[in-house]
């Protein structure tokens, strides 16, 4: 069993190639090269990478902290602000958030490396973060939120909620909490269990019970929440993939990035986790760069990402390309897939139409072409399902709420993915987390 | 190409970086090193009388560090050399021999008594040494012991010792005076009463490190306690270079001889010594960080400097800042200037409109039409130079000029041209009659 071998086989890899693939993406600072980063950074006044950051982290401080050998206060400062700025401190785009702000930029073209320093203050922290808890909750209030999905928004909400002395019960439909982070994230930017440790530093707080296995529409309606509860928070996150626009054939070898991205996050070990020998990863965004290059880490022996349109419009960030070729996946622009390709029951391969844009719109040349693969993963995207929230009302697909997050139902929130008008950030989803605890405080606690 | 050789007292060397009288001239072995490193000269750490002072076998050094650990001070509770006698003469002498065209100081501390003195100098003459630096300075240790810096601190012994060296040695005679006083110019005073030749200045500055704070004790310590040491490097240049200043415009020693010692850690660092009146510097923190090798790096930027000026010789640039150090009731309270920021290089910070914003005069502004813009306002900027110093960018806040009879958008009025400092102001009490 190797690279070579035809088919989809788990396997391909010597244990230590394994070992070596599926540690940390992006290794940790130590203390030294901290001291010096933090050290760049100019202590700017209003300073552009706050204003960047969708939390609002307030980054020349807890730089400042690091290089004043702080990291308790450093972590402080982060975690104030971001709950989840241990996860972001990892899987923010930062290329296209603070450090794109950074004023660094101007006369270096070299920011400050913000998100290595989040991850050096908040890994101190969480090597112990029981020593001293950073936060405490407020004096019961008597008041019971539910909270529905555990990814970041929903954690975000809960811990914002459980702070203020609100009683949180949080449904989770999976049998773990974290959501996205802990089902949807590439393996290497989360090793060592991060976020489960996270889950469980955020459930210190006291005053949050979690129930797993309960989804809303299935165990539990949101007319029995809004009866029960004082306030319902959605965080319910997208639960369906985007068809390709093409026959999908019943056929082995064709599944979504998203299923494949999350058996790998909860096998025991990559080595029992199957892969195809060519690889065909269909989209642009950072679910398809995750899936396509976790396949080359598997053993795959060649990788490609196709996306209908050009480099420029993926929304996986020129970053996250880079990443991709860096780890010999090739990217295949202009091909917009019009066939599934199967042969006994399993994939061959997918044809594809050669696309240019004119005038604006993406038009086939009427070229045509073949790429051949034993595994094809959809990553065209995720969408919102609204049948469990028929009373909420939508934009879009998703639900509409106001600037805090308030939906149609005055006693029901909603936040990340499934709120209509994010860039489907995690930082974002723990922003909305975050300021629909403190809509929802206002709102309990008022009069 | 430029001439840097020097001629100090009549002592050459091919340049005009000497080591200070420190730990890396205590040895024959080590001198040796930095003469073939391309050192103009040594002052070799300081003798005194047999038996020999004893060290303490732990720490000796500590250092003020940036975060990129680059030494900005280095601190030392080393005492003067703790090897016989001597050895140490016998050594100078054969390196002396064998370095014929570097100079070779000895640096002498022995207790304040005629007898002392009077029994060292010879021995040393007989090296075929340079010159003497007498070691008024070191503040640590011997200082308990009525040596070092508490001579230097009462200008009285500074002149009787100074007037026994001359007496009884025909070495030119260098005193090297401690900062831990208030004005430098009496001991410097005092020495060329004595008929010392030159100063060397500054020594080491009183000092402790810091404290360990898991185990509440100074820093450095031996076995738990800590007794403060002598401190060097680029932090006390500023004050060093002050001292020398008023060393050099003081009518009572202008012309003394000085070598300049504090801090030197690039050939800009030195070349504004020699500006400011220094024959030679002394060097030793930086050696004692980068190694010997330094020197070269030190001659060849001096070098390539008095080029481009079109400096000949050492000399052609001696004092040539002198005249400017004043009083500051000399300075022309009619000039006028302004921040002014280049929108092309500012990366928007904002470190100056903060800094001006909460510490100074309220004069940048921080937006312009609703968007992120750092600009002075001229009607509240007062010329301070806070902003200029504070500033990440390289040239991108400098000051500009009022010119006579441009208005100052502060005052409102024509900026005169005519000189007028404090002594003549109205609102000066004590201001003299007129200012003619």
């Amino acid at each position: 069993m190797d690279i070579h071998t035809p088919g989809i086989a788990a396997g391909r890899l010597a244990v230590a190639d394994y070992a070596q693939n599926f540690s940390d993406a992006h290794p940790p600072l130590n203390r030294t090269q901290a001291l010096i980063e933090a050290e760049r950074c100019y202590y700017c006044y209003d300073a552009p990478c706050t204003t960047a950051c969708p939390t609002g982290i307030d980054i020349p401080t807890f730089i400042q902290r690091i290089a004043q050998d702080n990291t308790r206060g450093a972590a402080q400062t982060i975690l104030e602000a971001n709950p989840l700025g241990g996860m972001c401190a990892r899987v923010c785009p930062t290329e296209m958030l603070c450090e794109q702000g950074c004023v660094r930029h101007s006369n270096e073209s070299k920011p400050v490396e913000i998100g290595l320093l989040q991850r050096y203050a908040t890994d101190a922290f969480f090597a112990k973060p029981d020593a001293q808890p950073l936060f405490t909750r407020a004096p019961a209030t008597g008041k019971k939120v539910a909270v529905v999905g555990a990814g970041p928004a929903g954690l975000a909400a809960a811990h914002g909620l459980a702070r203020r002395g609100h009683e949180v019960v949080l449904l989770e439909a999976r049998p773990k909490l974290g959501g996205l982070n802990e089902y949807g994230l590439a393996s290497y930017k989360t090793t060592d269990d991060f976020a489960q440790r996270e889950v469980q530093w955020l459930l210190s707080i006291g005053g949050i019970t979690a129930k797993t296995g309960m989804q809303l529409g299935r165990d539990i309606t949101l007319n029995q929440l809004t009866a029960e509860y004082d306030a319902v928070f959605l965080g319910l996150g997208l639960g369906g993939v985007n068809a390709l626009g093409v026959a999908e054939p019943q056929c082995e070898g064709l599944r979504s990035a998203v299923d494949f991205i999350a058996e790998l996050r909860q096998a025991p070990s990559p080595a029992k986790v199957p892969v195809g020998r060519r690889v065909l990863v269909i989209g642009g965004g950072m679910t398809a760069v995750d899936a396509a290059v976790q396949s080359r880490k598997l053993g795959a022996r060649e990788v490609t990402i196709a996306y209908r349109r050009g480099l420029e419009a993926m929304s996986a960030s020129p970053y996250e390309q880079d990443w991709a070729q860096k780890n010999g996946v090739s990217l295949r622009t202009w091909a917009a897939p019009r066939q599934i390709l199967a042969e006994g029951g399993r994939v061959t391969g997918v044809e594809f139409a050669v696309t240019r844009e004119q005038d604006g719109q993406l038009v086939e040349t009427g070229e045509r072409f073949e790429i051949e693969a034993d595994l094809v993963l959809k990553a065209i995207g995720q969408s919102f399902i609204a049948k469990p929230v028929p009373e909420i009302a939508l934009k879009n697909g998703r639900i509409a709420t106001d600037e805090a997050g308030r939906s149609s139902h005055p006693k029901v929130w909603a936040g990340g993915d499934c709120r209509f008008g994010g860039r489907d950030l995690t930082v974002e989803a723990v922003e909305h987390g975050k300021q629909a605890a403190l809509s929802i405080d206002a709102f309990l606690t008022k009069g | 190409m430029a001439d840097i050789s020097s001629n100090f007292l009549g002592i050459k060397s091919p340049n005009p970086f000497w080591l200070a009288s420190a730990p890396p001239t205590d040895k024959e072995v080590n001198v040796v090193r930095a003469f073939e490193a391309g050192w103009g000269g040594v002052v070799w750490k300081t003798l005194g009388e047999d038996p020999p002072v004893v060290n303490v076998s732990g720490p000796r050094y500590s250092t003020l560090m940036s975060q990129d650990r680059r030494v900005i001070g280095l601190n030392n509770i080393e005492l003067i050399t703790d090897r016989p006698l001597r050895t140490n003469l016998e050594e100078i002498a054969r390196v002396k021999r064998a370095w014929p065209d570097r100079a070779m100081i000895v640096s002498l501390m022995v207790p304040c008594t005629e007898q002392s003195w009077k029994a060292i100098l010879p021995m040393v003459e007989d090296t075929g040494a340079d010159g003497i630096e007498l070691n008024f300075g070191c503040p640590h240790g011997m200082s308990e012991r009525g040596m070092g810096s508490a001579v230097g601190q009462v200008p009285e012994y500074i002149q009787m010792v100074t007037a026994w060296c001359k007496q009884y040695s025909r070495l030119p005679v260098i005193v090297k005076l401690t900062p831990n006083i208030t004005d430098v110019r009496q001991p410097a005073r005092a020495a060329k009463a004595g008929g010392a030749d030159a100063v060397s200045l500054i020594n080491t500055i009183n000092s402790i490190m810091g404290v360990d704070l898991d185990r509440m004790v100074m820093h450095p310590s031996t076995d738990g306690w800590g007794s403060h040491g002598g401190y060097c490097g680029p932090a006390v240049k500023p004050i060093a270079q002050n001292m020398v200043a008023e060393i050099a415009r003081d009518p009572q020693t202008a012309g003394l001889p000085i070598s300049g010692i504090g801090g030197v850690t690039t050939w800009r660092d030195a070349a504004e010594y020699i500006a400011l009146g220094c024959g030679t510097v002394q060097v030793c923190t930086a050696a004692m960080v980068y190694g010997f090798k330094i020197v070269q790096d030190l001659c060849n930027g001096l070098s390539n400097y008095m080029d481009e000026k079109g400096y000949a010789t050492i000399d052609a640039m001696r004092g040539l800042a002198v005249p400017t150090v004043k009083n500051w009731n000399q300075l022309n309270l009619n000039y006028v200037e302004k921040a002014l920021i280049n929108q092309d290089s500012c990366i928007q910070c904002g470190r100056c409109h903060i800094v001006c914003e909460d510490t100074s005069h309220q004069a940048i502004f921080a937006t312009k039409d609703g968007q992120r813009h750092f600009e002075v306002n001229e009607a509240e900027c007062v010329g301070c130079n806070l902003c200029v110093s504070i500033c990440p960018v390289p040239d991108t806040i400098t000051m500009r000029r009022v010119m006579p009879g441009e208005i100052d958008a502060r005052t409102g009025l024509p900026v005169s041209a005519e000189y007028a400092n404090w002594t003549t102001h109205p609102n000066n009490p004590m201001r003299a009659a007129s200012s003619a």
